[in-house]
């Protein structure tokens, strides 16, 4: 007899993603996801001039702005066959990988930890034996028994005021947490320290953006900041030093910090290498352009099979056809009809957004989200896909950041952990902090090609697009920090006749596709512990591996409902 | 950074806030008011407008050590459609606290974030607009719309009480007062 749990909303992410697992023996024998919101946005821009998309795409999601905002004008860009100016490419990049860094810092701190990390218990550790800890593992300056002193000394004064709540699901004390008290006190320091630093990587996407949380900056053709060597109503020299300086900030806190609390965590964890492995086909593109046109990256991608190095093959430019031609999805399982029924999958220029709610059915239709796949296979994408595919690549500064993290983990936890240990999750989680690594270099290295490029003199950041009359069709993809995001626009006209985005938590929390294979998600979870179907922590540890993002993030406060875990027995 | 509270000489600071996803009816209510409010008032130094969509820890810069903060937000409170509610004091902390929302990563966390690290607002005022719609649209409804003119008013009135000199701008800023 198997026990359904019911987690509505699933907390902590953005949107509204809800789960369902069949319990057997402890251990989930079947699952379920579900979107529960309609993400019918690309209807808003039919009939739209291609040239606004970029301004109403970055908001669907109030976590991914500047990621829809790229991916828009990459698609209309691809559309006209528009060659960019390089240093509109560079200043790009620079508001990419500052806006991963933060992505992924705040994603590890401040939303996933709570499901490793046991606050309450930090209350018990002894401060000086932490900082002896954490200085064994790192030269990282925050580390002194002072800093870890007046840490517990705050950790307690709050927790005193009864406001501890305001954790929402915080599971304190749950089975399943695994850490000393010393642990936790060293990941509730270094969560306050990541407060600070992250705020250098969200002033460096404001400076270059014009703004934060919506960049202003982006144009088709280009980006609209003027560079100067001199003048101070522009992106000045100066004002780009200081950039440089919130990036090495950054580089010493991922470097020496973020990539130290994983291995250490991951290695107290050692049975979730385990666990959450699913699917094993990751599909991830290159990103960081290094020419106008998009055919030289700085970081590669493309699709890897059977969770094997060997099996992959690259995606080399923006107008990569074998990217282009793989795509298409299903709604089977999902709220929506086609015209051609529900046994078709459809390619994004071809997509249809026609909803058509039932309640949810096991067996038929039960989520919003649609079912994508790659050349007829689900895939999951996401730091671990990006991370698999530059190995694959021999990417070095990717390769020495995995080595050194896998060698890291083994030191701690007295056993050897391999490349096998990353098709999980706590794998997934051991690939962002990677990839944060090398996005952080990158950052520092697009940062050098901008500035010199400038002392070449070439200051260009737009090329202005025009619109023939008659069809054009384009796509564009973007490694966004939850994995490939792809934008695909049709323009009659110079009007949108079309439009779809596929997003990076479609491709994993899909429900089953046509032929009923299951999502990333929901092949993750089958097998996952359950210790106690009142507290589901595991099964949000597999979700939140993945960072989940549900872009259609409605907003509405909602004072007469608590409840968030509903629990059925049957 | 030991996290304590703005030193009380420091030149005192505000902000509006609109919250909410303005591709989605009326949930783009908080940040379609503050838009308008900033056409329509003169706000004085030291008072920022920010319009934070549905964005979390990116605001966290601006909304620490503020001596007041003032949230307009799309809330369902169990009042009919179009009704405009103002909380403070007592009742604003319970708006952040309770896990409300299908927007999971948003204000919440970010307040939840200050109170830890003790930067958290001096003082909080929460002006919501009960929807009429959330279906996807880039206009508020005709009934949303109506009590515009309210909204701005308590945005007005949020701002006197704490001691804020906000005049209308000339001109068109008089019929919408």
């Amino acid at each position: 007899m198997s026990q359904r749990i019911t987690i509505d909303p699933v907390t902590r992410i953005e949107g509204h993603l809800r789960v369902d697992v069949d319990v057997k023996d402890g251990f989930v024998s079947k699952a379920w996801s579900s979107g529960q919101m309609w993400r019918g946005v690309e209807n808003i821009l039919i009939g739209r001039d291609p040239r606004d998309a970029w301004a109403i795409t970055q908001r669907i999601c109030g976590v991914c702005t500047t990621v829809h905002a790229i991916c828009s004008v990459r698609a209309v860009e691809n559309a006209l066959d528009l060659e960019l100016p390089v240093n509109a490419q560079y200043i790009r990049n620079l508001i990419i990988l500052a806006h991963a860094v933060h992505d992924h810092i705040v994603h590890f701190y401040h939303l996933s930890a709570l499901d490793w990390v046991d606050v309450v218990s930090a209350l018990k550790a002894d401060p000086d034996k932490a900082s002896a800890l954490a200085e064994s593992l790192s030269s990282w300056s925050g580390n002194s028994k002072h800093e870890f002193r007046k840490v517990k000394e705050r950790l307690a004064g709050f927790v005193s005021t009864g406001q501890l709540g305001i954790f929402t699901n915080g599971y304190w004390g749950h089975p399943a947490m695994k850490l000393p008290p010393e642990v936790n006190l060293l990941a509730v320091a270094h969560y306050l320290q990541a407060l600070e630093v992250q705020r250098h990587a969200n002033k460096i996407v404001s400076i270059l953006g014009s703004k934060t949380p919506h960049i202003q900056n982006v144009a088709v053709g280009g980006v609209s900041n003027p560079l100067a060597v001199d003048s101070q109503a522009v992106l000045t020299v100066e004002r780009l030093m200081a950039v440089k300086g919130w990036i090495d900030k950054l580089a010493d806190f991922v470097k020496n910090v973020y990539l130290v609390d994983v291995a250490a965590i991951g290695a107290f964890y050692a049975d979730w290498t385990t666990y959450g492995r699913g699917i094993v086909e990751y599909l991830s593109v290159p990103d960081i352009p290094l020419d106008g046109k998009g055919t030289k990256f700085a970081l590669p991608g493309g699709f890897l099979t059977d969770g094997d190095l060997k099996k992959y093959t690259s995606i080399k430019s923006f107008d990569d056809a074998y990217f282009r031609d793989g795509v298409s999805e299903a709604i089977k399982h999902s709220w929506y009809e086609y015209k051609g029924g529900d046994a078709v999958s459809l390619h994004p220029y071809d997509g249809e957004t026609t909803p058509k709610y039932t309640d949810f059915q096991d067996d038929g239709k039960y989520s919003w989200l649609k079912s994508p796949t790659f050349y007829g296979k689900p895939a999951q994408v996401g730091p671990l896909s990006r991370v698999l595919a530059m190995l694959a690549e021999g990417h070095e500064p990717t390769v020495k950041y995995a080595t050194e993290t896998l060698d890291r983990v083994s030191s701690i936890a007295g056993a050897t952990v391999g490349l096998e240990a990353m098709h999980s999750t706590i794998g997934r989680h051991a690939a962002r902090a990677i990839s944060c690594a090398v996005q952080v270099d990158e950052l520092a290295n697009q940062w050098d090609l901008l500035l010199g490029n400038m002392a070449k003199g070439d200051l260009k950041t737009f090329n202005r697009p025009t619109f023939p009359k008659g069809e054009q069709r384009g796509f564009g993809f973007h490694e966004a920090p939850r994995g490939m995001l792809s934008h695909w626009v049709v323009i009659e006209d110079g009007k949108i006749r079309n439009y779809q985005c596929v997003v990076p938590t479609t491709w994993n929390a899909a429900p089953r596709n046509e032929k009923d294979q299951p999502g990333a998600y929901e092949a993750c979870l089958t097998g996952n512990p359950v210790a106690d179907p009142e507290q589901p922590l595991e099964v949000l540890r597999t979700v939140h591996s993945f960072d989940p993002c549900l872009a259609c993030a409605v907003h509405v406060l909602d004072k007469e409902n608590e409840s968030s875990v509903t629990v059925t027995a049957r | 950074m030991s996290g304590a509270p703005a030193p009380v000489e420091s030149p005192r600071r505000a902000v509006l806030l609109g919250v909410g996803n303005i591709l989605l009816t009326d949930e783009g209510v908080g940040v379609r008011a503050v838009e308008r409010f900033g056409e329509r008032y003169v706000l004085p130094e030291g008072v920022e407008i920010l319009d934070g969509g549905t964005s979390a820890m990116e605001m966290l810069d601006e909304l620490e050590n503020l001596d007041l903060l003032v949230v307009v937000d799309c809330v369902r409170v169990g009042r009919p459609p179009a009704s405009v509610v103002v909380l403070t004091g007592d009742e604003v902390p319970a708006f952040f606290r309770q896990r409300l929302s299908p927007h999971q990563v948003g204000l919440s966390d970010v307040f939840a974030t200050m109170l830890l690290t003790g930067r958290a607002p001096q003082a909080i005022v929460v002006i919501g607009v009960q929807p009429v719609a959330i279906e996807l649209s880039m206009s508020l409804t005709p009934e949303v719309e109506a009590v515009m003119p309210e909204v701005l008013d308590a945005i007005h009135a949020s701002f006197e009480a704490n001691g804020y000199t906000v005049s209308p701008r000339q001109g068109e800023a008089r019929e919408a007062a």
